[in-house]
């Protein structure tokens, strides 16, 4: 066995799986209909859960009363999810949860319930910029305010600094201090704490601190100094998963659950669920096959998984599914918070990036949000910056992880202020980005390597053109870039290899593939260090019974899987090389394993076929136990870089816009599998497009109900808008860095590559997503004002 | 859902009979892919339903009259397989495959393309057509009404006609035939849709217990060029923002008569005389369709968040009557690929 730290990937030239273009070794059961997910599992005596929701965007309960809906044949069980004088937040929420024995009854059960509220003030807009004379909050922090901030993904340290700076109004062990991070446990515990203060004036604004860096003031001044200024935004936008969320729960003896989730981390599921449902974890087997996606907003049961599992207990056990309709998807199942801000930033006439000053604002719901990561990839080395950020505080839904939490928000403000500066300093963006490389840290080479790449995929040197098509007639086309990066360390992941004397393999592992090839990745490096084909080994995942994997989320599940496999598999072979070397009048050290033989290193004449090798191992089985060592573990690593160009045109008399051609250029490590990391990439750019020109959660502000709740007005883009997509993967550069997460990154970028693609078509930037035609219009008509004043 | 009764009548006679007199009570099926939707989200919530797929001698498209005659249970995918309309109304044909998807098209009947309920996201999210506000002003006015009516919008009705095939019907001057206890009668489309003015009235002309059973398109003529002009945010699967129909009747390149007709700019498909008197006498040019697009849109008033369908109504007139004379229109969609 080797030394810990001491396992390390394959040289190219052993590499038949890993890195190659092998299919997804799942894609035939998915696209044959074959591959089941949660929604297919339908047990016999099913019963179908719904939930009685708020239609108030923030309201008490005041009475329920259930009476009618129990009392109404084919209710099996109801359960009161939030008490009469419970405080809602976001209309949709849940108050009461029912089973039937089939959909229409539960939906007229939920219909016969009545629930009365007392309505509060609610805001479900935040697009207005907020005042600037809001003082910061600096009462001591509450056990709901510190909820809040972990339910927004607030980063640690922003929470720690919380924390200190304002204290803390209750008592440490009030909250569970083993189930957070170390960091912030500490920084809790040695809080100071005082008495909890009435918040003055409720506000819908949370202004955190400025921060700033240099001399931000200063910076814009001076002879040689050009200042561009412009606001830059985007709106709330949901996950829109194509498999909603939910799960079946069934109770196969009255300790004991199975539930189905549609999950990113079966692994994690137990532990979330017992605590509501009285019983040890150890109790609860979490599984999942398949998901329809995920995109951070599904790592927690919620609530229904636990009312599954307790209207299940209600029932006498049977299976009861609660699976969100798409309206409650689209309402109550996450959002991604918006971001919006005012910025200026300076550069030296010869295109040296000098200063950023930013105000921003947005929400992320109840909570507020935490704030995006501005001046986006150059925040550590710019020399002079400042940025305020404002929460705003309202009641359009609950934020969750929207895949690459934070970046894209980052990405579009930061990369269209520095493209309209380009633009005032008469600059060709490309040589813009160039010239200031070095600001981007230890990146700047990685980005360097790929710029010459994507500007050959698109044409770029050749086509782009200073801003305003002036080509004749309404449809103009245009260019545009943006650079993106992401951590995507491996997380936790453990697995069991076993080669059997007969020679089949099989590995088990609780992780889950959510679409990325997690499968085919985990095969190609078994197979790779076994000397075998991936049809020779079988893989279960997907099932608590099998060793932890980490909750697939910020990229980390292929640098997780990846090592974990790949030392997994080595132990074993390295075991089963001790077997057989007899046999073979060699040492162990001197074996390899294959092209299906263990075999002498280089000498295919001294071997055995697999088959025999693995008879010598006698009765008993080789089992390896894979586990990767987190931050220390040199298979993975973390902090990837990306270049996305977009191609576009704009129909200026109509405001459509239509992108042409996209290029992603896309670095992460060690490319296990080549074809799936490929598809990451246009899943990303998919999606991209989308956000970019179509997606928005539109609140009504009366009721505070979201008006889109549907795929006819919530639009995704179909396969007609997404003209060409080119992904180019570098390959055999980075691998010595090992494996690095891929799942984000590339959808940090297309916002703001297609954001400057149509301010070069039109000659106007269009501040804010969804690049739509009122707000293209209203763009090209600002200028038009502008030009003629 | 709630529950509802049945009816699956097999004569004309028996479906009208079948029918309440008094709107919500009882519904028509005929495809379902509109009211079946409603009344899964409680939006519709008839006691009856009357399936009229059996009754017989509405499923064909035949001649009458030199013109063309549609049974109101034609379903949308077998009107441009006709080669009748695909060679006298090309713009019709296009037109009818370019809406919804395949699956839809090949559900739904055109009868029912006439009579759907609008798409406004307030109706559809159970708010009511014409929703108001505790101090009984309209939501939609105080609201999100981005996609809502920039004609025809003095209230209470401010949401926009969802079919995309009743403008060019309309535009083509077809009627309607209807039929009700007191027997047939024979309307002409642009008669059939109306402005209601309260939640108790229809968009349409429709009694509660009559049935539309066929669609009559007058000849086509020789002089006659048609064309449809959809402005669609996605290139397909998408409810257009504004669409613009122009039937011209042309002698040599001057337009002798015209009718142009918007859809999703007003609670009814707009005739705009307006659009019409501009280019009648005329050569079709930029100029000429760029001043009847202007005159399409001279009335009309925009509310809070929809002033963009303005210009983009006068764009959509302009390019249809560009298309339909015959000259290349602008797409954004065809640029396609790297250069
Ligand atoms: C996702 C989606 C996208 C769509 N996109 C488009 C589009 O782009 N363009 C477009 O034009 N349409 C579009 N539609 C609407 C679609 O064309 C209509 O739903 C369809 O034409 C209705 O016909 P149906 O036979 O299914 O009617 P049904 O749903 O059966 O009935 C619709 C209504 O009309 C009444 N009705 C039906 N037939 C008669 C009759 N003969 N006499 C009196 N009343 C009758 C019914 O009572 C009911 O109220 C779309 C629909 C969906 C769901």
């Amino acid at each position: 066995m080797p030394e810990q730290n001491q396992y390390s990937w394959p040289p190219s030239a052993d590499r038949s799986y890993i890195g190659s273009r092998m299919g997804r070794v799942d894609g035939l059961a998915k696209a044959s209909g074959h591959a089941k997910y949660t929604y297919d599992y339908n047990p016999k005596g099913l019963l179908y859960g719904a939930f009685v929701r708020c239609p108030h965007a923030h309201a008490r309960i005041t009475s329920i009363d259930t009476s009618a809906a129990e009392s109404m044949r084919g209710v099996k069980a109801v359960e009161i999810v939030q008490k009469p004088g419970s405080e809602i937040h976001w209309a949709g929420d849940e108050v009461v949860a029912i089973a039937a024995i089939d959909e229409p009854t539960v939906r007229d059960a939920v219909r016969a319930v009545k629930v009365e509220y007392q309505e509060l003030p609610h805001l479900v807009l935040d697009a207005k910029e907020p005042p600037r004379d809001i003082p910061p909050d600096t009462s001591p922090l509450g056990v709901d305010d510190l909820e809040g901030m972990f339910s927004n993904q607030v980063p640690s340290n922003q929470i720690i600094k919380e924390i200190k700076e304002r204290g803390i109004s209750f008592k440490p062990e009030e909250v569970p201090l083993d189930r957070i991070p170390p960091e912030i446990a500490n920084a809790i515990k040695s809080a100071q704490q005082k008495p909890s203060e009435k918040k003055k004036v409720p506000s819908w604004y949370k202004p955190a601190a400025a921060e700033t860096q240099g001399d931000p003031a200063g910076a814009f001044q001076g002879a040689d100094t050009v200042v561009s200024e412009g606001v830059y935004g985007l709106p709330v936008i949901v996950h829109c998963c194509l498999e909603s969320h939910g799960a079946v729960s069934e109770w196969t003896d009255s300790e004991h659950l199975l539930v189905h989730a549609s999950t990113q981390f079966v692994s994690g599921i137990p532990g979330q669920m017992a605590e509501g449902l009285g019983i040890p974890a150890a109790n609860i087997r979490a599984v999942q096959q398949n998901i329809g996606g995920g995109f951070g907003s599904k790592f927690a049961p919620d609530r229904w998984g636990i009312y599954s599992a307790k209207l299940s207990k209600k029932a006498g056990g049977a299976p009861v599914k609660m699976m969100l309709s798409r309206a409650e998807e689209l309402e109550v199942a996450g959002c991604r918070p918006s971001a919006y801000a005012r910025v200026r930033v300076a550069a030296k006439k010869d295109g040296t990036l000098t200063a950023w000053d930013s105000f921003g604002w947005g929400t992320g719901g109840p909570g507020g949000g935490g704030s995006p990561p501005i001046p986006y990839l150059i925040r550590d080395r710019v020399p002079n910056y400042r940025t305020q950020w404002t929460a705003v505080v309202n009641n359009i839904g609950p934020a969750r992880a929207w895949r690459a939490p934070n970046h894209p928000q980052a990405c579009l403000i930061t990369m269209a202020a520095l493209d309209d500066l380009a633009h005032k300093l008469g600059m060709d963006p490309l040589k813009f980005f160039e010239k200031n490389a070095e600001l981007t840290g230890s990146r700047a080479s990685i980005y360097r390597d790929e710029f010459p790449i994507a500007d050959q995929l698109m044409g770029w040197s050749k086509r782009w053109h200073p801003r305003g098509d002036s080509t004749k007639g309404p449809i103009k086309r245009g260019l545009g870039m943006s650079m993106h990066t992401w951590g995507g360390r491996g997380h936790q992941s453990e697995c069991d290899l076993t080669i059997q004397p007969d020679g089949s393999v099989t590995i088990k592992m609780g992780t889950q593939d959510l679409g990325t090839g997690t499968r085919t990745a985990i095969m190609a490096i078994a197979a790779d260090t076994l000397g075998l084909t991936p049809p020779q080994i079988t893989l279960l995942y997907g099932d608590t019974a099998y060793p932890m994997s980490g909750g697939s989320g910020g990229s980390t599940t292929i640098g997780g899987v990846s090592s974990t496999t790949r030392r997994a598999a080595v132990d074993a072979r390295d075991a089963l090389f001790g077997k057989v070397a007899p046999a073979l009048g060699a040492t162990p050290e001197q074996l390899e394993a294959a092209k299906g033989q263990i075999r002498v290193k280089g000498n295919a004449s001294k071997g055995l076929s697999w088959k025999d090798a693995c008879a010598k191992m006698g009765a008993v089985p080789i089992n390896a136990h894979g586990k990767n060592l987190g931050g220390r573990d040199p298979l993975m690593n973390s902090g990837v870089g990306g270049v996305q160009m977009a191609d576009v045109s704009v129909d200026t008399e109509t405001g459509i816009v239509r992108v042409n051609k996209m290029v992603a250029v896309q670095d992460c490590g060690l490319v296990v599998s080549l074809e799936t990391a490929e598809s990451q990439c246009y899943g990303a750019l998919i999606m991209g497009i989308s956000y970019a020109l179509y997606e928005e959660k539109v609140m009504d502000s009366t009721t505070g109900r979201m008006l889109n709740p549907n795929m006819e007005f919530y639009r995704l883009a179909g396969i007609g808008d997404l003209g060409e997509l080119v992904v180019h993967m570098m390959v055999n550069k980075y691998d010595s860095r090992g494996v690095i997460g891929l799942g984000e990154p590339p959808v940090v970028s297309p916002g703001a590559a297609i954001s400057n693609a149509v301010a070069n078509a039109i000659g106007v930037r269009v501040p804010f997503l969804p690049l739509t035609p009122p707000r293209v219009l209203a763009a090209l008509e600002e200028s038009r004002k502008g030009t003629a004043a | 859902m709630n529950n509802f009764e049945y009816a699956s009548p097999t004569s004309v006679e028996q479906a009208v009979a079948l029918l309440s007199s008094t709107w919500g009570e009882s519904e028509i099926l005929a495809g379902g892919t509109d009211l079946l939707g409603r009344m899964k989200d409680y939006v519709s919530t008839p006691k009856r339903l009357i399936n009229i797929k059996k009754l017989p001698g509405l499923h064909a498209i035949s001649k009458e009259n030199g013109g063309l005659r549609i049974g109101a249970l034609v379903t949308l995918d077998r009107i441009p397989e006709s080669s009748d309309i695909r060679k006298n109304y090309a713009a019709l044909a296009e037109c009818v495959a370019e809406a919804a998807s395949p699956q839809i098209r090949n559900m739904a009947t055109i009868g029912g393309n006439l009579c759907q309920r609008p798409r406004c996201w307030y109706f559809r999210n159970g708010m009511g057509l014409m929703p108001k506000n505790s101090e009984g002003k309209s939501l939609v006015a105080e609201g999100d009404n981005r996609y809502h009516a920039i004609l025809g919008n003095d209230g209470p009705a401010y949401f926009v006609t969802p079919s995309t095939i009743a403008p060019m019907l309309l535009a083509l001057n077809a009627r309607v035939r209807l039929i009700g206890p007191g027997g047939p009668r024979e309307i002409a489309l642009e008669n059939f849709f109306r402005v209601p003015h309260s939640e108790d009235e229809r968009e349409h002309n429709l009694q509660a217990n009559e049935i539309l059973t066929d669609i009559l398109v007058p000849a086509a003529g020789s002089g006659m060029r048609a064309a449809n002009y959809e402005v669609r945010q996605k290139a397909a699967f998408d409810w257009p923002l504004v669409t613009a129909a122009a039937v011209l009747h042309m002698s040599g390149n001057t337009v002798q008569n015209a009718r142009v007709v918007m859809g999703a700019v007003a609670p009814v498909p707009w005739l705009s005389s307006e659009a019409a008197e501009a280019v009648t006498g005329k050569a079709i040019d930029e100029e000429t369709a760029a001043a009847a697009g202007r005159a399409a849109v001279s009335k009309a008033r925009a509310l809070s968040e929809n002033g963009y369908k303005i210009q983009i109504a006068a764009v959509a007139v302009k390019r249809a009557l560009l298309a339909a004379s015959g000259q290349p229109v602008p797409n954004v969609f065809a640029q396609g690929g790297a250069a």
